[in-house]
């Protein structure tokens, strides 16, 4: 690492990075090419990863190539397998990609594409990245325990306790939100809705193929999947061409999101090689294809970023998301940046298949660095389009109005230039009635993948099929998730209710599958109704609390990862993981105590809440409520919304008063005081 | 050249599989051979299947992936 050779690569880098960051960053009035961007990026990730990677490795975790990994030391050729290096990187990047980071970037476009591409990068470098390595290494060194586990033994019981039962927030939060995006691009687009509709056949297919008729050929399934795919997206166009057949798959939102609701109920007791186990091979398989593609497509095409630098937005006036860029832009971007999901995962099937301690580096913080290039890919692709359109796309209907003329001059008067015959031209060109007010980042995207995708493939007529492309690969994407998410909450809340009755623990009956998955279900399509209904859009109130309680998961692993460092006697370095968690907490903190208790109705749940109520009590009606009914369910909404902010501010305190209390203790103990397996280098511990 | 070609392509293939929860079977036939020569060795089929209800039969601590 430290020839003169490397050094002056890591050198030449530096300058080559800092060239690329003075375009993006200081360019006034021009147009800058998108692959500044990309070489900004791509300089900071090697420099980070030769430098701080490499530093964390050496002198905070201390990687040792003599000492037994789990995979090596309970080999079963199962689940503990010693894996080639790039392979695992290739599962490890597959089970940490999600739709998060296609998301994020694009809402936080809003402020202009430098805010949040400059918290990508510093996000991933010193929190992300950070997170997974250690927590990849320190269950590495606990025979693969799970994040959970871990907590519990190193910070106490009631720690894990309040710790779990923030992912099962989370859990019911992420699903609900991520429904809520395919129900806003789906609806009133028979072409998208026929298209996903049609993936359920296409999936019981694969499945049915892939377990009796060729067990475990998983790439002829994929093949057969894949046409099956594609014949849907062409279907899917035919009929919304069709004047008979066009109506048939025209939803509006709440009969999509009932329909979503129904549909992970009985994915979710189904066998999973029904449907859930094909549904996630095609998934992995077109995530990854989509996003070299999507690479290959920036580096090719070479798209310039219509969106500005910096937009006035930043100080919290935006029509996308509410509140400043401190602490909210920290809070919409959680995955590309630093993402607490990844805890779960680096704490999963990862650690056991880990060949030797020296390739965490390359795997744990590599791996998350390549999630944040998607990331950057994903703000690259919401700052291709024409700010108009991005602003027409993303504002809620309350603010632009329903139809073209009235969204053009809303929008053309906060200074984003756009006439009606745009808005209108876009929406024709990607095949759809309207693009207005379709938050949620998926459509967005799917413009901006289109637009780049058609800048070498098909021209402008494949823009719509691009287009749907995108959605379906989203859609699909968050049906799995949809499907997983509610499996998981089921079991998360078994296991809770069967603290008081045991028998709700047998995860083989029946009748436990069927309460666990209709709790499950009923909580997160609260949030997802409520969404539908809400007239802000719903992914102005509900984003932010997923945010909240990803960067909270995020603080929690960070504390547990200060915390073990401090009881290996390491708090010199200990700063490495404190810092980010500091962080994160001022932001989770901060942000959801506005949540909770600014006077601010745009921003306050309870203060917005608040001012319904009192129109209620007078029997006044605010738009954009249109019955007394609408205005309680409001008045409901806000409150439990706040509640659940309110409640994720309450794990972070108390996670943080066990961290702090265990770091006290940590120091008081003159001893190393955390157990790892296998310390002993070279030595052989026994299975 | 080709052999390295061929490398190559091998471990794409390994890489798509473990990507959905399938390891490489010819590594558990190895295994198995060589620490448990006297116990019964599944067939691919039985591998898969196996694998597969391992992956989605969610429980404590396993999420198959991210959001």
């Amino acid at each position: 690492m430290s020839t003169p050779l490397s050094k002056l690569g890591t050198a030449a880098l530096a300058v080559f990075g800092a060239i690329a960051f003075g375009v993006v960053a200081l360019n006034r009035g021009e147009t800058v090419n998108a692959i500044w961007l990309v070489i900004a990026a791509v300089c900071t990730y090697l420099i980070a990863y030769r430098i701080y990677g490499i530093f964390i490795a050496k002198y905070v975790i201390s990687v040792d190539g003599n000492r037994q990994t789990p995979a090596v030391r309970y080999n079963d050729g199962l689940d503990y397998v010693p894996t080639n290096k790039y392979v695992l990187f290739g599962h490890h990047f597959a089970a940490i990609a999600g739709a998060g980071p296609l998301v994020g970037p694009v809402l936080a476009a809003q402020m202009g594409y430098l805010p949040g591409t400059l918290w990508i990068l510093l996000g991933v470098v010193f929190a992300g990245a950070v997170q997974d390595f250690l927590v990849l290494m320190i269950s590495t060194r606990r025979d693969g325990r799970s994040l959970g586990d871990i907590i519990r033994s190193e910070m106490g019981g009631p720690a894990g306790a309040v710790a779990l039962v923030g992912v099962l927030l989370i859990m019911i939060i992420i699903v609900a939100i991520l429904a809520l995006v395919v129900v806003k691009a789906l609806a009133g687009s028979p072409w998208g809705t026929f298209t996903v509709i049609s993936t359920l056949p296409t999936a019981i297919i694969m499945g049915i193929y892939c377990r009796f008729i060729r067990p475990g050929h998983v790439g002829e399934m994929s093949v057969i999947g894949f046409v099956l795919l594609m014949a849907g997206l062409y279907f899917g166009q035919v009929i919304s061409q069709s004047p008979d057949l066009a109506p048939l798959f025209t939803y509006d939102g709440k009969t999509l999101a009932i329909a979503i609701m129904i549909y992970g109920f009985v994915a979710s007791v189904l066998p999973v090689w029904f449907l859930l186990a094909p549904r996630d091979y095609l998934t992995t398989f077109l995530k990854i294809g989509t996003i070299v593609a999507l690479a290959i497509g920036i580096v090719f095409v070479m798209p310039d970023l219509k969106m500005p630098t910096i937009t006035k937005f930043v100080d919290g006036t935006g029509p996308v998301f509410s509140g400043s860029w401190f602490p909210f832009l920290f809070i919409t971007i959680a995955c590309g940046a630093v993402s607490g999901f990844h805890a779960l995962i680096s704490s999963g099937t990862t650690p056991k298949m880990l060949e030797s301690e020296t390739q965490g580096t390359f795997i744990g913080y590599g791996g998350m660095l390549m999630e944040s290039f998607v990331a950057i890919m994903a703000m690259i692709a919401a700052s291709v389009i024409d700010p108009g359109v991005y602003f027409a796309m993303n504002s809620p209907a309350g603010l632009i109005g329903g139809d073209a003329v009235n969204a053009a001059s809303v929008i053309s008067s906060w200074g984003f230039v756009v006439t009606p015959d745009m808005l209108t031209q876009v929406a024709a060109d990607v095949g759809e009635k309207t693009i207005l007010s379709r938050a949620g980042g998926a459509p967005t995207l799917a413009v901006g993948m289109a637009h780049i995708f058609s800048g070498f493939l098909g021209g402008k007529a494949l823009m719509g099929f691009w287009y749907h492309f995108a959605i379906l690969f989203e859609a699909l994407f968050i049906l799995t998730t949809v499907d997983a998410g509610t499996r998981v909450a089921r079991f998360m809340i078994q296991d809770m209710v069967g603290v008081v009755v045991p028998s709700f623990k047998a995860t083989k009956s029946w009748t436990n599958n069927i309460i666990g998955s209709a709790l499950s279900v009923a909580a997160w399509g609260y949030f997802l109704y409520a969404g539908v209904t809400d007239p802000l859009g719903g992914i102005n109130t509900l984003w932010p609390l997923f945010g909240i309680s990803n960067q909270m998961l995020a603080g929690i692993a960070l504390i547990m990862c200060t915390v073990v460092l401090f009881k290996m006697k390491r708090g010199k370095v200990a700063w490495v993981p404190m810092f980010p968690a500091a962080w994160l907490l001022i932001c989770t903190m901060d942000a959801g105590l506005q949540k909770v208790f600014s006077s601010d109705v745009k921003i306050g749940f309870f203060s917005h809440g608040a001012k319904f109520q009192a129109a209620l009590e007078q029997n006044q009606i605010l738009a954009p409520a249109k019955t007394l009914d609408q205005m309680s369910q409001i008045v409901m909404n806000d409150r439990v919304d706040g509640v659940m902010a309110a409640a994720f501010v309450l794990v972070v305190i108390c996670m943080l008063v066990a961290g702090v209390i265990a770091v006290i203790k940590a120091r008081g103990n003159p001893n190393v005081s955390t157990h790892e397996i296998g310390a002993q280098p070279g030595t052989v511990a026994n299975a | 050249m080709l052999e390295e070609f061929r490398a190559f392509v091998q471990g794409v293939k390994q890489t798509g599989r473990l990507m959905v929860g399938v390891p490489d079977y010819d590594n558990y036939v190895r295994h198995r051979q060589t620490t448990h020569p006297d116990l019964p060795v599944m067939t691919y089929e039985e591998f898969f299947i196996e694998r597969q209800n391992s992956r989605y039969g969610i429980g404590d601590g396993k999420f198959i992936r991210c959001c």
